[in-house]
């Protein structure tokens, strides 16, 4: 009765396009940019901020720019963990390099770098598919982390191989190092968060997107009809790769503060990205955030929950945590394989039709 | 469309009750690991801490009559884990701040710094805090990776009469911020004493290490030293018996020799040798004391059954360095409940002396030494244990030895001026806090 289309005319075709076309999405997502720009930097505390609210935006842009690649094109990747690495040691390396470039700028061309790099390994997409391009990617995974951790060129030559983020500031306020504040990084995470998935979500509706998804149901129909691989496929990398170089230079420069290749960005990365892409649904934007929010904010919360509210041992709570995490998967798997998005579509077709179902 | 993820977190926060701040105690708090690939190993330190920590709250009522209130938080090794750890408690006034992982310390270097929080690195860590003008918050006594690094090369010069000339030495590494932290030191002592030095690297966890065990058959090396961690360390030693290396040219650094990295190994770890930061065993007076106020009162932390292994035994280290440091600050500021900023420095004047160490009930378990502002490591002594594998023991086979600590100190300026210079710190040591 609240929630539907009835009422709600559209008098151009843009209007008609737009991307929320019900009045109720446009109004919650009205409501959720102005809350998660507006209200919620009056209010976090570090704790929140670095432990929680950071690390979800982060992992959201990744799961984005990998819900692009495989959800979108349906070209499977197991080198998001590279990619994250690639976009922070290139953050890392402009931001030692020149000092005074704004860290914004910084961000960006980390991602282009990491385009860049994301093509090169996307090549092989041209003629293997399905697994076997996964492990293709996988390869990509191994030799990026390897060539990180072993030339002394990309960690500015330090003992331990370590990198570390000097602080840079933004209108003045510092952003990333020891002495940024919750808010600041918060707010710069947020913004990258926003515009990144405006650029998802604008690009897979376009003809780009409609090229990706042509590739992902039929390569062969595609490419009769019209639709050259070579350019869905690669672009598909670029944007993708794009995106993961974004968050891995924001999990580094804002959330970390110092990583280092092989402890921060291996394959267990690249698996929970894919998880996170899997559990929240392929080839949907808002996927990417729920999936996200299950598998980061999910373990600290249940953390909070075992250890801080019932006082229980915290080796019996993390073990506990990975049962329970483990099992939800499964369970939500089970119940929707098509991921936490498609469990969000019935419910809003339920209640389209509330309160009268017949 | 971001509604029920903000749905979600408006009800966590409900869910979540801050925690309170308990007057008249002293927060120690513990960043442990018993789960995740180091669990083992990260389960035997915390035990030792958490016991010690149990003994002074149980026979002496706390540390000058303030009870400590202990904290956990598990970290399962993980940087992303031990940053969340961090920021619960960083607001908790946190007395010191123990990761026991290098990766986790340089996450931490900058933010307890800027927090005024100290941290105590305990043979691990980044060894350039030594330099406490640069580095104020941090600590690494008693010792380093550097001067573990040199401590084993000077034991091996005495082995032979003084010259490594031409002598080849393998480093077996952890591919990790920590397992690379020796590599600067023995490349430098390299040049100083003509030997040849090939380092490996091994990927965390460690568990596959043939090829890196074929590379060095081919190489033939006289000595192989290993900076290895968890499961690393014990494949590392089956491996290396499974080649016959002669074990007694085989070295570890004091994080390569527990228990629970020779035992899997059986009769072959026999003669394995590794640096030793402090006594093992329980045949120091405290542990009577342990029994009585701690195990039998059924207060021992975990199950119970690291009791006196190497890890125990540091973890208690660890502990009783932090309580005598905060017996330092009670006694600089005149006041029983003291703030981080008095405990740092409690820790910046640290001195240990053979009679404390015996009056402790710890004879002879550590080295002695004395905490300034320009030298945040001790003196960097270590001895060295061998590995009985009969009796399932270690003992000690040598007595204290030092490391070359000009050739550290040197190097130990330039990386931390280094530091100081990228991240805008003027070096200066800390004037006492006021309060």
């Amino acid at each position: 009765m609240i929630y539907r289309e009835a009422g709600d005319f559209k008098t151009s075709y843009a209007a008609d396009n737009q991307t929320f076309p019900l009045r109720g999405d446009r109004l919650a997502y009205y409501l959720a940019v102005i809350f998660a720009l507006g209200v919620v930097p009056f209010f976090i505390n570090d704790y929140w901020a670095n432990a929680i609210v950071i690390p979800f935006l982060i992992y959201t842009i990744a799961a984005l720019g990998l819900n692009i690649l495989i959800g979108y094109c349906g070209q499977l990747s197991l080198g998001t963990g590279a990619f994250m690495a690639t976009g922070a040691y290139a953050a890392f390396k402009l931001t030692t390099a020149f000092p005074s470039l704004n860290i914004i700028f910084v961000i960006i061309l980390a991602g282009v770098v990491t385009a860049g790099v994301g093509v090169a390994f996307g090549l092989p997409s041209l003629r293997i598919k399905g697994f076997y391009l996964a492990v293709a990617t996988l390869a990509a995974q191994f030799f990026l982390i390897w060539l990180y951790t072993r030339t002394p060129w990309f960690f500015n030559y330090s003992p331990t191989g370590m990198i570390s983020m000097p602080t840079r500031e933004l209108f003045g306020y510092p952003v990333t190092g020891a002495s940024a504040t919750a808010v600041s990084g918060y707010l710069l995470c947020a913004v990258f968060l926003i515009a990144s998935a405006w650029l998802a979500r604008n690009l897979t509706r376009g003809t780009l997107g409609r090229q990706w998804m042509a590739i992902r149901d039929m390569d062969i129909a595609a490419e009769i009809i019209g639709v050259n691989p070579l350019r869905a496929k690669l672009s598909a990398f670029a944007v993708s790769s794009f995106l993961v170089g974004i968050s891995g230079a924001l999990f580094f420069t804002v959330y970390l503060g110092a990583a280092e290749a092989g402890e921060s960005f291996g394959i267990d990365k690249s698996f929970l990205v894919l998880f996170m892409v899997i559990i929240g649904g392929l080839g949907s934007i808002l996927g990417s955030f729920l999936g996200a929010f299950l598998l980061v904010v999910g373990p600290v919360l249940l953390k909070i929950l075992l250890v801080n509210n019932l006082g229980w041992p915290t080796d019996v709570a993390a073990h506990l945590e990975i049962m329970i995490i483990g099992a939800l998967i499964i369970l939500f798997l089970v119940m929707e394989p098509h991921g936490l998005t498609a469990l969000w579509r019935t419910i809003k077709e339920k209640l389209r039709l509330w309160p009268f179902p017949h | 469309m971001m509604n029920m993820t903000r749905m979600a977190a408006v009800l966590a926060v409900t869910m979540t009750a801050a925690a309170p701040a308990v007057a008249q105690s002293l927060h120690f708090p513990m960043l442990n690991y018993r789960t995740g690939p180091f669990g083992p190993n990260g389960m035997a330190f915390a035990d030792g801490y958490q016991d010690y920590l149990t003994l002074i709250n149980e026979r002496d009522g706390g540390i000058g009559g303030v009870p400590i209130r202990m904290t956990e938080c598990e970290t399962a090794y993980n940087t992303e884990r031990g940053v969340e750890c961090y920021q619960g408690i960083r607001g908790d006034s946190p007395l010191v701040i123990q990761p026991l992982s290098t990766g986790i310390t340089y996450q931490l270097i900058p933010r307890t710094m800027e927090d005024q929080v100290p941290m105590h690195t305990m043979g691990y860590g980044r060894t350039s805090a030594v330099n406490g003008e640069v580095f104020n918050w941090t600590f690494n006594y008693p010792g380093t990776y550097w001067d573990g690094a040199s401590v084993i090369i000077n034991y091996l010069l005495e082995e032979n009469d003084g010259s490594l000339e031409g002598k080849k030495i393998v480093l077996l590494y952890h591919n990790s911020a920590y397992g690379r932290e020796p590599i600067p030191t023995l490349t430098r002592l390299a040049e100083h004493h003509g030997y040849e030095l090939i380092t490996i690297g091994v990927d965390s966890p460690g568990q596959e290490q043939g090829n890196q065990w074929l590379q060095i058959r081919r190489e033939r090396p006289d000595y192989v030293t290993m900076w290895g961690w968890g499961v690393m360390n014990a494949v590392a030693i089956q491996e290396a018996a499974n080649i016959r290396f002669p074990m007694e040219n085989f070295i570890g650094v004091w994080w390569s020799g527990s228990e629970q990295d020779v035992r899997p190994a059986g009769a072959g770890a026999h003669g394995y040798k590794s640096l030793a930061m402090h006594g093992t065993g329980r045949d120091y007076p405290i542990y009577d004391d342990i029994q009585e106020y701690v195990i039998d009162r059924g207060l021992a932390a975990g199950t119970g059954d690291e009791v006196g292994t190497v890890l125990y035994s540091r973890g208690m280290y660890a502990s009783m360095l932090a309580v005598e440091a905060a017996k330092k600050a009670q006694e600089i500021h005149g006041v029983e409940e003291i703030t981080p900023a008095m405990m740092r420095d409690g820790m910046a004047n640290l001195v240990i002396t053979e009679e404390l160490m015996e009056e402790l009930g710890l004879p002879g378990f550590g080295p002695a030494f004395e905490v300034t502002c320009q030298n945040h490591g001790g003196t960097g002594e270590a001895m060295i244990q061998q590995w009985d594998a009969e009796s399932g023991t270690w003992s000690l086979i040598t007595d204290w030895i030092a490391p070359n600590r000009d050739l550290i100190m040197e190097m130990v300026m330039e990386d931390s001026l280094a530091y100081a210079a990228e991240n805008n710190i003027e070096p200066q040591c800390l004037e006492r806090s006021g309060g």
